[in-house]
């Protein structure tokens, strides 16, 4: 049984390295992680100064003759170093896009699960409140879960992974109606093997791929959501340094020139989330060719 | 096809109840007295008496929803705590701004991504091919919200080409009928205004049309490869018609059924995005609206906001369904 798993995982990593926007989606996958573990060595000052450093507010970068010694993006309105805060800031979106999609995936699975294995009127509920689901805009639905739990990075976090799980569920409730009908499942069934073990043993590990591969795409669109919630003011709190919430502190000052605060954090999202969606259509060519656009 | 469409609309109901009871329970769910909840942190113990009293809020929760679905079928979505005007009539007043924003954002998307789309997919693997579809990836991966800021900073900061928040230039006073500015600034005859109004229209629409511009351009690029690998489009050029004949009379026509599902779908995503744009570029529509309401603990004009975006998007869908079903009379549904 391992043996077959470690090939399988060979041979996802030897396709992928022919897949050359993959690997770059990968490059930057691994360097924004490295950049959240190690945030705290190489940040070059601390993203929440205390006390605030206000000479030093919105005080250019490397590119002025202006500029303050130490802080290469240049200072935000309250001082404080613009690179550390989104180095610390990788730390933080990762991890909300982490929890949110773990959010998503547990209820999304055990949703999808049972609403495709038992069918029926289990089926028919279920799917009935994903067509609910799906009748809000995501972020309109993530809005409205805020606005009843409150405000916060955590709140948010739990507002997306509730809003991602329907998607999640249909997905995983197609792929087991197809798995279901397989011969091997038959075979398991006609040996007595309870519901339980079919799920866990057969159904479930097989059903993986398309998990993976939306669990990334979705990783993509989590980061992206909560910056949004972060940047409307509904997720991540000051001082947290979250990147949305960082511009929806410094845009106002672009009228007064000082462009860099609004304008890094921005790139730091775009380029997390290429590098999520590159890599996460890698996999989907090669882990699910009939999905290929 | 008349038993398709009776049978979609039959399918809504479930669902608008559905979006109706969780509308419903949003202010249920908060914390705190309902009755407070809709009156308002400050308002007199006589109001909250009559709330309590108009939604019978001391009868058992169902009784509750149908007083509550009854007023709403009414179109009374209650007062907003924060200025004490009716939702219903602050929504219908901020509608025509969204409408006009998501519009010509929807006319930006289409025209760029189809015309990039087929131009990539006649010209595969050109340096043209791979740019536009490297900014198609670019594209889906944007935050409107940075983008709206840097079309701010670049167009309007710098260049001072173009204003860059609001609705109308304060200058200019006419006359509102529709309450749609570019309409009535043309029914009145009023170029200053209808000129000042889509000056202020321009920036917020190209900021939130760029998703759907990419997502258009893509699927027009994938479905077109499609389309021309067909045997009719190779019968066609062995007839010895023109490269342009066959792409633009015939291949563009089959490729565009799975494009207008795409659009549809991105209808519902405008909307959304709308809630960013406006806010980023204080546009007076239901975006910032229900921001407002979210961040002023506003529930009666969160619920209102959620009633009546969610309607929209599901209406939207519909028109989506029956209009792939009309053009592509292969599709039968049962």
């Amino acid at each position: 049984m391992k043996r077959t798993r470690e090939t399988k995982t060979h041979e996802l990593v030897r396709r992928l390295k022919y897949n050359k926007s993959a690997v770059f989606g990968l490059a930057i996958v691994v360097i924004l992680i490295l950049c959240a573990i190690f945030a705290n060595y190489i940040a070059p000052n601390s993203p929440t100064p205390s006390p605030p450093e206000l000479f030093k507010a919105l005080k250019p970068g490397f590119w002025s003759e202006d500029k303050v010694e130490g802080m290469p993006l240049g200072a935000d309105a309250m001082g404080r170093c613009i690179l550390s805060r989104i180095l610390y800031g990788a730390r933080v979106s990762l991890t909300a896009g982490f929890v949110a999609v773990g959010i998503a995936m547990i209820l999304g699975i055990t949703f999808g699960t049972l609403s495709g294995y038992y069918g029926g009127w289990v089926d028919a509920l279920i799917m009935r409140i994903v067509d609910i689901m799906f009748a809000f805009p995501a972020l309109l639905l993530a809005i409205v879960i805020v606005t009843v739990l409150g405000q916060g990075l955590d709140k948010a976090m739990i507002a997306i992974g509730i809003v991602y799980t329907p998607q999640m569920a249909r997905i995983i409730r197609s792929s087991v109606l197809y798995i279901k009908e397989m011969e091997y499942i038959e075979v398991q069934k006609a040996i007595g093997s309870s519901d339980a073990r079919i799920i866990f043993r057969h159904v479930l590990p097989n059903s993986i791929a398309p998990v993976i591969v939306y669990g990334t795409l979705m990783l993509a669109s989590a980061i992206l959501d909560c910056a949004a919630l972060g940047f409307l003011g509904l997720g991540a709190q000051p001082p947290t340094p979250e990147w949305g919430a960082m511009l929806s502190k410094s845009y106002s000052y672009i009228v007064s020139g000082a462009w860099w605060a609004a304008t890094f954090p921005g790139i730091a999202i775009l380029f997390s989330v290429i590098g999520l969606n590159l890599l996460g259509d890698g996999l989907r060519d090669i882990l699910d060719p009939r999905l290929k656009t | 096809m008349k038993w398709y469409i009776t049978k979609r609309l039959f399918m809504l109901i479930p669902v608008l109840l559905g979006v109706s009871i969780l509308a419903f329970s949003l202010i249920r769910l908060a914390p705190g007295d309902p009755a407070v909840t809709i009156a308002g942190q400050h308002a007199s113990p006589q109001v909250i008496s009559a709330i309590r009293e108009k939604y019978g809020l001391n009868k058992p929760l169902t009784t509750q929803y149908w007083i509550w679905l009854k007023q709403v079928l009414h179109g009374d979505l209650g007062r907003s705590i924060v200025s004490n005007e009716f939702v219903a009539k602050e929504i219908l007043e901020r509608f025509p701004n969204t409408i006009e924003l998501t519009m010509l954002s929807m006319f930006f998307a289409i025209i760029a991504g189809c015309i990039a789309g087929i131009i990539s997919a006649s010209r595969q693997y050109s340096i043209f091919d791979y740019s536009i579809m490297g900014l198609a990836l670019f594209g889906v991966s944007l935050p409107v919200f940075w983008l709206g800021i840097m079309l701010m900073m670049i167009f309007g900061v710098w260049l001072r080409w173009l204003p860059i928040s609001g609705r109308i230039s304060m200058m200019i006073s006419f006359q509102r009928i529709t309450g749609f500015y570019l309409l009535d600034s043309l029914i009145t005859g009023n170029l200053a205004a209808f000129i000042s109004s889509l000056r202020y229209l321009i920036l917020p629409s190209i900021a939130l049309s760029t998703i759907p511009m990419a997502t258009i351009a893509r699927v027009t690029r994938s479905s077109m490869l499609e389309v021309l690998r067909q045997d009719f489009i190779r019968t066609e050029r062995a007839k010895g018609l023109s490269e342009r004949m066959v792409i633009y009379k015939h291949a563009v026509r089959n490729a565009m059924i799975p494009v207008i599902t795409v659009i549809g779908l991105n209808f519902g995503l405008l909307l959304a995005g709308a809630i960013l744009t406006e806010t980023v570029f204080s546009w007076p529509g239901i975006g910032r609206y229900v921001v407002n309401g979210v961040t002023m603990r506003d529930y009666p004009v969160v619920q209102g906001c959620v009633l009546f975006f969610a309607s929209m998007f599901v209406i939207v869908n519909l028109i989506t369904d029956i209009v792939y079903v009309y053009i592509d009379p292969r599709i039968h549904y049962g």
